[in-house]
């Protein structure tokens, strides 16, 4: 029921001022741009995300140092710190005044790290427990049959992996299609992500009927439905190629 | 498959560094920059009575959404887990609903259902039980969003530990209360452990959708998260450096959570 209803509702208001309402609620330029760059900015951060995540997996599985325990605790901090002080950090670590002398506030590349940040744990966490249980021996036969290094990782691990790294692929791009704390601070009216926009439509609405939610009602049917398409099409896509 | 020294050192040299500038730079920032001025300016920005009062806030949503939800998340698991209704699929898809909604999507649509002209929101407010920007609509919003964490760590330990024992506790003339709490509960430790730490995190941290439902008043519904978004915007002192301190605050109790989750992560192993 708590979940349930609140999502009937924003469906209803969204359709319930017609067809045509719902239409434009989306197709309106604002909210045009904010999807097209909230998909973009999405889908290099689940890229760059799973390709980093699974090398970090698998420095964390493979690879023997000292301290690695202290590194495999590390990787669920963006779990345990709140997204906004993630935010803050980032904004004064590479923002105006950035001790490094790297400013980059209010560009898209401070808003991707923010969300690499954020989906760091969903990309090695998905992947590092199938590479624990991957069997050894098919590698070392592989590279007793001449395979080199490069291609066992093609042929013989990353097919193993696969399903694993769609799947966090897919739950970090879920994340970074909806996420607001991380980025409210780096990407302020500068660059219009999609929750930017639907927050900033409930804040004009604010004390009117239900109604007045209409547009942002709209828009957040739109980016459910496609966060929802792209997570279902990426696990299916994972088990499928698993099998 | 064994790795040539020099992929090794390398693969570990890039994995370190991206995960150095990713993770460790910011946190390290933060607690440089809130005791630049001394640990006395940084407790003074931590002890105002604003400060003190999303502390409270805070506090509060916890305190309230993690028991519900690990609750509403043991009894879940175990209708998931063990019962077999028809049911039982739908209500599996519709726990992660809030995983893959956007916090502010599920701020907006609890508007439209608790709001004043929400569906139900009138009736509420006749009864002298406001929810949206008050803290009972903050408290719902966080109980919405971290209500998958611990049915999610409880299912698979559940399942893992099987029914041997209930079965053989029920022979024995355990009553269905007796085995839950004798034979059930304490084999699923472990998984209700780590459930209420990923709660609890997410319950401290929540800003989005929070931040829909809150008045934003500060001293009344301002929780820390909202507390630090609130300073960011202020100039001048009380502004920014109070931000970082608040951000500290909250860095501090995410890292007690933190070395929880790490302290039962390598018994979780051992349940499953």
């Amino acid at each position: 029921m708590i979940v349930l209803l609140p999502v009937a509702a924003l469906i209803s208001v969204a359709l319930g001022s017609g067809l045509h309402a719902f239409w434009t609620s989306f197709t309106n330029s604002t909210a045009l741009k904010a999807l097209e760059q909230t998909l973009a900015i999405s889908a290099i951060v689940a890229a760059i995300g799973s390709v980093m995540g699974t090398l970090v997996a698998w420095v964390l599985v493979r690879d023997q140092f000292p301290g690695k325990r202290i590194l495999n605790a590390v990787i669920d901090l963006p779990f345990a710190l709140p997204t906004i002080v993630a935010s803050l950090a980032l904004l004064g670590l590479y923002g105006t005044g950035s001790p490094v002398g790297i400013n980059i506030a209010l560009t898209k590349t401070i808003v991707a790290v923010a969300l690499l940040f954020v989906t760091l744990p969903f990309a090695v966490r998905s992947v590092q427990p199938v590479l624990l249980e991957l069997d050894q021996d098919v590698e070392q036969a592989a590279a007793s049959l001449g395979a080199s290094n490069l291609t066992t990782f093609r042929r013989i691990v990353l097919p193993a992996l696969r399903p694993a790294i769609l799947s966090g692929t897919a739950l970090s791009f879920a994340r970074c299609m909806g996420e607001y704390g991380s980025i409210v601070l780096l990407a302020a009216a500068k660059i219009q992500l999609a929750s930017l926009v639907i927050f900033a439509d409930v804040e004009s609405a604010t004390g009117s009927g239900n109604s007045a939610y209409q547009p942002a009602a709209g828009l957040s049917v739109a980016l459910l439905v496609i966060a929802l398409a792209v997570l279902f099409g990426l696990r299916r896509w994972g088990t499928d190629r698993g099998r | 498959m064994v790795v040539r020294p020099a992929w090794k050192y390398s693969l570990r040299a890039v994995a370190l560094g991206y995960l150095a500038l990713l993770l460790l730079a910011p946190v390290v920032f933060i607690f440089i920059k809130t005791f630049e001025h001394g640990f006395s300016t940084a407790w003074d920005y931590v002890t105002t009575p604003a400060a003190i009062s999303a502390f409270w806030l805070s506090v509060l949503i916890a305190a309230i959404a993690v028991p519900l939800n690990t609750i509403f998340g043991v009894g879940t698991a175990m209708v998931l887990v063990r019962s077999k209704t028809r049911g039982r699929k739908i209500l599996d898809a519709l726990i992660d609903i809030p995983f893959v909604v956007s916090p502010v999507i599920i701020g907006l649509s609890l508007i439209l259902v608790y709001g004043l002209h929400g569906w139900f929101g009138s009736w509420f407010i006749d009864r002298g039980i406001p929810i949206i920007f008050n803290p009972l609509g903050m408290i719902l919003a966080t109980v919405f969003v971290s209500l998958p964490f611990c049915v999610r760590e409880v299912a698979p330990v559940l399942m893992e530990v099987g029914t041997e024992q209930e079965q053989a506790a029920a022979t024995l003339g355990a009553s269905s209360g007796q085995t839950f709490w004798r034979i059930t509960l304490p084999s699923i430790r472990n998984g209700v452990a780590y459930g209420v730490v990923l709660t609890t995190a997410r319950a401290l941290g929540e800003i989005g959708a929070v931040a829909v439902v809150s008045s934003n008043v500060l001293g009344s519904t301002v929780s820390l998260p909202l507390l630090v978004k609130y300073r960011t915007q202020v100039p001048g002192p009380g502004g920014v450096s109070a931000a970082y301190a608040t951000g500290t605050e909250l860095a501090v109790m995410s890292l007690i959570v933190l070395v929880a989750m790490t302290l039962l992560a390598p018994q979780r192993k051992d349940a499953r």
